[in-house]
């Protein structure tokens, strides 16, 4: 791994702040605050993501017209934009059926956890079974489709 | 509640809560996204966390791939871990006070120490069972809430919005469904 600028764990770690400060704010990190939108008792939750969604869009634009490469790795100001198949729809679906059962996604689970709610380790737990889950079955599927086809 | 005129009522029983808790909550964790974005150039999601920390312990490669990402995204969750604390300590606790927090009723408070700390009332079955299935989903369509719904969505990925609509509209009716068999909490 290339060496890294000093300041750039520290940065990432105060991104982190924020983000979990605004999470424990906003009552995302509570599950009930979560299914009681999904169940249209109280509409205020997608402030929080489109408010998210809005600060970091004007970053995201502004950001490469300032700066030609990030200070702290030096890499380009880059929109990464993920690739569109089944996987998004299918992995969505899974995971909207996953939020809708225990109101909780991965980022407000950490920050559940910072707030002091301990019982959302059953989440966390859960979480990370899942992703083990399906990280076993699609590196064997990968392996499987890279694998010389020496039977036929 | 800020809201107080008669025709308003309608909206005072859609956002109980008022939208001031949300809204702050939001711009503050688009601002730790720019944050990173701005230093880093990095988009950075909440759940390949759960991959690339597996990498410590599993060599399987769907998580190998993630090894040169693992230590910053352990950085970045024990920001969010420690935010979320110091949270805790400030406001919930109520040490700082502000008009654009509402504390809400959800949820059992309890204090250790001085700082109030607050524990769901959501079954840990429920938890669980929705866990696994936030942990494979969020993983094999390429996102959640964060990176799908606030990168993605805040860099106009058709991936993204496509993703969000999909697991918000599921996640809805599964929630409907769900309290409909009478569960509660």
């Amino acid at each position: 791994m290339p060496d890294r600028h000093p300041l750039f764990k520290p940065l990432i770690f105060v991104g982190g702040l924020i983000f979990g400060f605004g999470l424990a704010f906003s009552h995302m990190a509570r599950p009930e605050v979560v299914l009681n939108f999904l169940q249209f008792e109280d509409l205020g939750l997608p402030f929080v993501m489109f408010g998210a969604a809005i600060v970091s869009g004007i970053g995201f634009a502004l950001l490469p017209r300032i700066r030609d490469a990030a200070p702290l790795t030096g890499d380009p100001y880059d929109r990464r934009l993920k690739s569109f198949d089944r996987n998004v729809l299918v992995g969505g679906a899974v995971f909207g059926v996953g939020w809708g059962v225990s109101g909780i996604c991965p980022g407000a689970a950490y920050a559940s956890l910072g707030i002091g709610n301990v019982t959302i380790l059953w989440a966390l737990a859960g979480m990370f079974v899942g992703a083990y889950a399906q990280g076993y079955w699609r590196s064997r599927a990968d392996a499987r489709e890279s694998a010389p086809t020496s039977a036929d | 509640m800020t809201l107080e005129s008669v025709p308003l009522q309608g909206v005072e029983a859609l956002f109980p809560n008022g939208i001031s808790r949300y809204a702050v909550g939001g711009l503050l964790v688009g601002l730790g996204t720019v944050v990173i974005y701005a230093a880093t150039g990095i988009s950075a999601g909440a759940s390949t966390f759960l991959e690339s920390t597996l990498s410590y312990v599993s060599d399987q490669s769907r998580f190998q791939q993630y090894v040169a990402s693992r230590d910053w995204r352990l950085v970045f969750t024990a920001g969010i871990v420690l935010g979320a604390a110091a949270f805790a300590a400030t406001v919930q606790s109520g040490v700082v006070t502000t008009s654009l927090y509402q504390p809400g009723s959800t949820g059992e408070l309890y204090e250790v120490a001085g700082v109030t700390l607050w524990s769901t009332d959501v079954q840990p079955w429920r938890l669980f069972g929705g866990g696994i299935l936030v942990g494979i989903g969020t993983r094999l369509g390429k996102g959640c809430t964060s990176g799908h719904g606030v990168c993605g969505v805040g860099s106009a990925s058709k991936t993204s919005i496509v993703g969000v609509v999909t697991f918000l509209t599921v996640a809805i009716g599964t929630a409907t469904v769900v309290a409909a068999l009478g569960v509660t909490p």
